[in-house]
């Protein structure tokens, strides 16, 4: 039971919530000490506990890291039209064609869809959406093609596709330079450059509206390794089809969060939408082949977010602009919103099992911004 | 039969058709409205409108546990809980969708700490949130035979007790000429204004807590003009009362005022966030110590038997101990409102019982009904009342 100091302190506090729950009405009540107090005798709490469950006992190895603090139930992600596990390998590379002097032309096909989506199990939100999914699709392409971006939009409101990257004022997405009422179709064209993890989003007002309802998605840009000699190693290692590349693990991860009662907070914490989503189904890595990760920041209402790797560290290029590492050897990584980056580990010297993943906002990562690798053989 | 007119069956049954007819159409019109929906127009795909009401809250060794009871336009489903901004497996009974106005258990396995503040936050399939805070979390009493025999003892020091010290003040309030006796009757006009006012905002408070559906402020406001005109009804069946029956009529009142009390106290006891202090036992004792003096008032100038000083006490002081033992074993706050509604209308009958029988008193002893003895009795009533109040209240 409680030392007396604990009892003093809380029968003090108590006087105060008494008055409170009889709705500041017959403020009174008895003596501390009259009532039992059934509930923190630890050696007494089996017996009357009514659930299976026992609330102060640590969770088993069963519960997969998250115990008794997780979202019930599953997601649809048939009738969502997309799995956030499959998301983390779904590249769109467009279609390919050449131009008249030889570069290769990039076109890839996006529409704004008004789409109801299933954030957490049982929860619907009301969602704009880049091709019926959040994120969006993530865009792949090599430094220096020509990009030509085709966008209708059939949703309800104004739409655009604003783009982190080098390109005209013309291309820029914002009202009057390729933001279009629904209906219409826009064509961004313009450079890949620069080679980075990138990313875009809507830019129609309210901004924070449409960017919360679910308008972003990855871009990424691989280098390409002939204007990087010095690092052509690097280089080739990122770009997409290389043998090099084949031997990596990548992932592409969209922080997100949603404000499903429109307070301008959020109820459910991210990667890629569906909260908890790896804790539930833990993303399979094979202990011999390095692990690359894309992470994007989309999270709104909050200044930043942050990722933190158990067990291990990481090398970090932030906004993937370098190939050399602008952070060495760090367990965690900030970012605010849109910020972005390249995280390069290998779980080759651990032994196999489920190891944790999660923003160390423990807030987020209790609301639904926790997952796990599931660290196999192979 | 003793009914002697040809013509009478056929008025009756013509009489009881002219019943059946508006009854007709009434059906007639549900039936079309439900069928047709001429309201479906009007349905711009806004989401239903959601409420939920906390109506009770257990805190026990298998982590939290919440009554709750929906008041959405249509069915209601709970997709998720959180508890102190994290989601958290839950168990509901019964489970599925929560029609308009029906109850359910939610358990969470959370492992909150004492003394600390915890906040549920039930967020529903259309994202909506409906938040309750636990201000400081105690373990639930359980409803126990000891548990019990403690709360009737706290009911019996502040609901009997002092109401019995209030009555041994009868032989001393005796010798009082007509002056101290309007004095009296104008302190106990006092009290129980403070009483009207103090239970009324009580009721209306509490009734805010409550589900849409039960129409808190109506229901209470209902409730205290009804409870007023019956028990005016009862009392002036056989002429204005006086004497034993008009104190039997203030215990009564008082009684149910205190039942109510005893209601909320007994509801912030199983919330298992009322460990009060002595002193706050001794404030409330003294503070209504003033309703036994009022009780005696109306019978100072007559001789009554030894046992009516019993049950007097019991008619005001045990509803206290009852309203404890209902509101810690089944609590809604829309049962305290109630509760306190039907306190305030029988507080506001005793107020014009015992107003009236002190201006008759006036008149035909040709008094002032405002000399400075009975409006200096009313305010040091209402005074009295207040302070000792706030002493209650911190
Ligand atoms: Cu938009």
């Amino acid at each position: 039971m409680t030392t007396q100091h604990e009892t003093e302190k809380v029968s003090r506090r108590s006087l105060i919530a008494g008055i409170a729950a009889a709705g500041g009405t017959a403020a009174f009540a008895g003596v501390a000490a009259a009532q039992s107090m059934p509930g923190h005798d630890m050696a007494a709490m089996q017996d009357d506990a009514p659930s299976a469950v026992n609330p102060y006992s640590a969770p088993s190895i069963h519960e997969g890291g998250h115990g008794q603090m997780i979202t019930v139930g599953r997601v649809d992600a048939a009738a969502n039209g997309f799995d956030p596990t499959a998301m983390l390998t779904d590249w769109d590379f467009g279609t390919v064609s050449l131009m008249e002097d030889g570069r290769v032309l990039r076109t890839f096909e996006v529409e704004a869809i008004d789409k109801d989506i299933e954030i957490a199990p049982g929860v619907t939100f009301p969602a704009w959406t880049f091709n019926g999914r959040v994120p969006g699709p993530a865009l792949r392409a090599k430094e220096g093609e020509r990009l030509r971006i085709v966008f209708r939009n059939y949703g309800s409101h104004p739409h655009s596709m604003h783009f982190h990257g080098i390109h005209s004022w013309r291309m820029d997405g914002v009202p009057g330079a390729g933001l279009i009422n629904p209906g219409e179709e826009f064509i961004y064209e313009f450079d890949a450059r620069p080679f980075g993890c990138h990313l875009y989003h809507c830019h129609a007002l309210p901004l924070k509206r449409h960017m919360h309802k679910g308008m972003y998605g990855a871009f990424v840009i691989d280098p390409d390794p002939e204007l990087h000699p010095e690092f052509a190693d690097a280089a080739r290692s990122r770009l997409y089809g290389t043998p090099e590349n084949a031997r990596w693990q990548e992932l592409v991860m969209v922080m997100n969060a949603f404000d499903t009662n429109f307070d301008n907070a959020n109820e459910f914490y991210a990667v890629n939408t569906v909260a908890h989503a790896f804790a539930q189904q833990p993303i399979r890595i094979e202990k011999s082949r390095p692990v690359r990760i894309y992470l994007v920041n989309v999270t709104e209402f909050d200044p930043i977010n942050s990722f933190h790797l158990h067990a291990n560290f990481f090398d970090y290029f932030d906004t993937g602009t370098t190939l050399t590492p602008t952070l060495r050897t760090v367990d965690l990584i900030m970012q605010c919103q849109a910020q972005r980056g390249i995280l390069e580990f290998s779980y080759a010297e651990h032994e196999a099992g489920p190891y944790m993943f999660h923003a160390h906002q423990a807030e987020f990562t209790e609301l639904g911004w926790m997952g796990m690798f599931d660290v196999v053989e192979a | 039969m003793t009914d002697t007119s040809p013509g009478a069956p056929t008025a009756g049954w013509r009489r009881f058709a002219w019943l059946l007819a508006p009854l007709l159409v009434l059906a007639v019109a549900v039936a079309w409205i439900a069928s047709v929906d001429p309201l479906r127009s009007f349905n711009n795909g806004a989401p239903p409108v959601e409420a939920i009401a906390f109506e009770r809250v257990v805190l026990d060794s298998g982590g939290i546990k919440t009554f709750i009871r929906a008041g959405g336009s249509e069915p209601m489903t709970i997709a998720q809980v959180q508890i102190d901004n994290a989601y958290w497996t839950f168990t509901m009974d019964p489970p599925g969708p929560l029609a308009r106005g029906s109850t359910a258990w939610l358990q969470v396995p959370y492992p909150w700490v004492l003394g600390e503040a915890h906040r549920i936050n039930l967020v529903t399939n259309t994202g909506a949130t409906f938040e309750h805070e636990i201000p400081v979390a105690v373990p639930t009493p359980v409803a126990t035979q000891g548990q019990l025999t403690q709360q009737a003892i706290v009911g019996a020091i502040v609901g009997i007790l002092p109401v019995a010290i209030g009555l041994m003040f009868y032989p001393a309030l005796r010798g009082m000429g007509s002056l101290g006796m309007g004095f009296l009757l104008a302190l106990t006009v006092g009290l129980l204004a403070f009483l009207l006012v103090d239970m009324t905002f009580e009721a209306l408070e509490l009734s805010l807590q409550s589900a849409a559906l039960f129409q808190g402020q109506a229901m209470v406001i209902l409730a205290a003009l009804s409870t007023f005109l019956i028990l005016m009804g009862i009392g002036r069946r056989s002429g204005q009362p006086e004497g034993l029956a008009l104190a039997f009529y203030i215990a009564f009142g008082i009684g149910l005022h205190n039942f109510g009390e005893g209601l909320a106290i007994g509801a912030a006891f199983t919330a298992g966030s009322a460990g009060l202090g002595t002193f706050l036992v001794l404030g409330f004792a003294i503070h209504n110590v003033t309703e036994g003096i009022g009780i005696a008032a109306p019978m100072v100038d007559r001789r009554p038997p030894l046992w009516t000083f019993g049950a007097l006490t019991l008619v005001a002081g045990l509803p206290a101990v009852f309203g404890m033992w209902l509101g810690s074993l089944a609590y809604g706050p829309q049962w305290s409102a109630l509760a306190l509604g039907i306190g305030a209308g029988a507080i506001l009958q005793v107020i014009v019982e015992v107003t009236s029988y002190f201006l008759r008193r006036a008149e035909r002893e040709g008094q002032s009904w405002l000399s400075a003895p009975v409006l200096s009795g009313f305010l040091i009533g209402l005074a009295f009342m207040y302070v000792t109040a706030a002493v209650i209240k911190i």
